[in-house]
């Protein structure tokens, strides 16, 4: 009885020490990330205004703007989205739903997991080889997004497949015992109860490849532009127009990185001002993952 | 037992079955007669689930499951596990029950209709209709009937169930199937279940796995006892429980094994 009493203490004891280095660790990292957003504040907001978004980048800090930047960024996650959303998907409910259990899958797996983690330089490097100097779609936006779009597709097929797997067998029986299809117990019932996780892992995805710099550096994005992409519609005939996809291009983090590269103090203003701008972005991106999340979680239940 | 004034709809004829290398079902010779119930009893693990699995093909979701030998079905004397014949032709014959309660998370008039619309049915006429008629033939009709556009997944766990045999009536099967129906439900739910199997068997053949002796001897015509694989015994279901013939069964469904 004594024993089982020191036990008990003796696990408390530590139960206690644990959730106090948890909360320490918490707390380091929460002012940490405070310290430096406040910072990034003091420093951008007072830049930031209607004339920063619609100016071009210019020799003079005052002067000078993220409009080719913003735009870049925005173009480059649509071409993004457009590529690795479809394919991802497809992919992740192949995988799940209709591929079976064999060598082939084993190593189709082990290497989308692997995928995730190669260092994104490296995707710059194969988009170089194969969108620039095999395909030779320049050093273009369209070339830019496909680059992000191979980065982000290794999350999105594991953010789908992962989703569907939370979808219960028991849906799945359920559907197949009335006589449905393969494709008719994906259609009804796999892709939309999973539809918040897979929306969820794009969201993210997408929100990681806006500040992605490094592959965008390789494939040749330019550090100053003072144009920007041809319109994608017009008003002549077809009206829709696809030039822009091989225009060249900038983004927010190429921005960010060239003006914190110049001597002079109000072009780091600058930076700081597109850094919170970057910011929002992505914590708006964020947030509407989270709220994605919480609306399917709470229509759909088991 | 006299076979020959029976009616059957469906008959075992050296079936066997294997999970891989697991050799489940042993040889099983067993009839089904129409518009009867049939019940599969035995203790956990002798392979009722995976017998009752075998009439609508649901083994053939997973790999490495295999059948060998034959389930005819009449009056067509199709082998229902035969490797030609279409898994889903055999499914929209033969309806499950499964043990959980497992509606979709949509609608309740969305989770019956579901097996028309795989049909490819979507007329709203032919829908209303055939909706209210299962949830009419699954005793659910008069307690969901002013919130046929709530969610499924609200209802108790008695009430699911009970979407659920609707669920499995709406397309006209030929065989229900019911996988321990009752085992996740209070003693009130049960009772409705039963008596809902027992009016059901006017129209439908229906075989039952069952871990309570009680109900099998109450809801059912036949019962089969299983151990290890085998049928031990299949006879009408008062013999079984009154005079078993063989001692296992005995000793099983006088509780003292099992
Ligand atoms: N997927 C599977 N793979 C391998 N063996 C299995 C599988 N499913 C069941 N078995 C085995 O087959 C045998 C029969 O299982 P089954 O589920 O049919 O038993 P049961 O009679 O329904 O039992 P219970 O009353 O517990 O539900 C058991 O020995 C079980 O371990
Ligand atoms: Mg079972």
């Amino acid at each position: 009885m004594e024993d089982i009493k020191k036990r008990i203490k003796n696990i408390k004891l530590w139960n206690g020490i644990f959730s106090i280095v948890s909360l320490l660790s918490t707390f380091v990292g929460l002012v940490l990330l405070f310290a430096l957003m406040t910072d990034l504040f003091m420093d951008g907001a007072p830049r930031i205004s209607y004339k920063f978004f619609t100016s071009f980048p210019s020799r003079f800090p005052e002067e000078a703007g993220i409009l080719s930047a913003w735009v870049g960024t925005l173009l480059l996650i649509l071409v993004t989205a457009f590529a690795a959303i479809p394919l991802g998907v497809a992919a992740g409910i192949y995988l799940e739903e209709y591929a079976g259990k064999n060598w082939f899958t084993d190593i189709i797996e082990i290497n989308i997991a692997n995928l995730a983690g190669v260092p994104s330089i490296i995707y710059g490097l194969l988009a170089l080889g194969i969108f620039v100097y095999f395909f030779k779609f320049g050093e273009s936006v369209l070339t830019g997004g496909l680059a992000l779009a191979l980065l982000i597709l290794p999350m999105v097929i594991m953010a789908t497949r992962e989703a569907i797997r939370a979808v219960p067998n028991s849906i799945r029986e359920a559907s197949y015992a009335v006589g449905a299809t393969k494709w008719q117990t994906v259609k009804w019932h796999i892709i939309p109860y999973s539809t918040g996780g897979i929306l969820t892992g794009i969201i993210i995805g997408l929100s990681r490849a806006i500040g992605e710099t490094a592959p965008i550096i390789t494939v040749g994005a330019l550090t100053f532009i003072a144009f920007l992409p041809a319109s994608p519609v017009s008003t002549e005939f077809p009206f829709i127009s696809f030039k822009w996809l091989l225009d060249p291009f900038t983004v927010m983090p190429i921005q960010i990185f060239n003006w914190v590269s110049r001597p002079q103090q109000g072009f780091h203003v600058n930076a700081a001002a597109a850094g919170i701008v970057l910011l929002v972005m992505t914590l708006f991106m964020n947030a509407a993952a989270i709220y994605i999340r919480y609306r399917f979680r709470k229509k759909i239940k088991w | 037992m006299t076979r020959s004034a029976i009616e059957l709809k469906a008959e075992a004829k050296n079936l066997n079955f294997y999970y891989g290398p697991v050799h489940a079902l042993k040889n099983i010779n067993m009839p089904i007669e129409r518009r009867k119930v049939t019940a599969l009893i035995g203790p956990s693990g002798c392979g009722k689930t995976t017998f009752l699995r075998c009439f609508n093909r649901m083994h053939d979701l997973y790999p490495h499951n295999r059948y060998e030998g034959e389930i005819i079905l009449y009056p067509d004397k199709i082998n229902i596990i035969s490797p030609e014949i279409d898994p889903i032709e055999i499914r929209m014959q033969i309806s499950m029950v499964f043990q959980k309660p497992n509606p979709f998370p949509k609608s309740i008039y969305e989770n019956v209709a579901y097996g028309l619309r795989v049909r490819g049915i979507s007329r709203k006429g032919i829908l209303d209709e055939a909706v209210e008629k299962s949830l009419r033939g699954a005793a659910l009709w008069e307690e969901v009937k002013g919130r046929l556009n709530s969610l499924a997944v609200d209802l108790s766990g008695g009430q699911q169930q009970r979407l659920c045999i609707a669920r499995a009536l709406a397309t006209g099967p030929r065989i229900l199937l019911f996988d321990e129906p009752t085992s996740a439900l209070d003693p009130t739910a049960t009772s409705k279940i039963e008596e809902l199997i027992i009016e059901l068997k006017n129209e439908v053949t229906i075989i039952i796995v069952t871990h309570n002796m009680q109900q099998a001897a109450r809801v059912s015509d036949y019962t089969a006892f299983m151990y290890l694989g085998e049928i031990i015994e299949f006879d009408k279901t008062d013999k079984i429980f009154t005079a078993p013939s063989n001692r296992l069964t005995e000793e099983y469904i006088t509780g003292r094994f099992g």
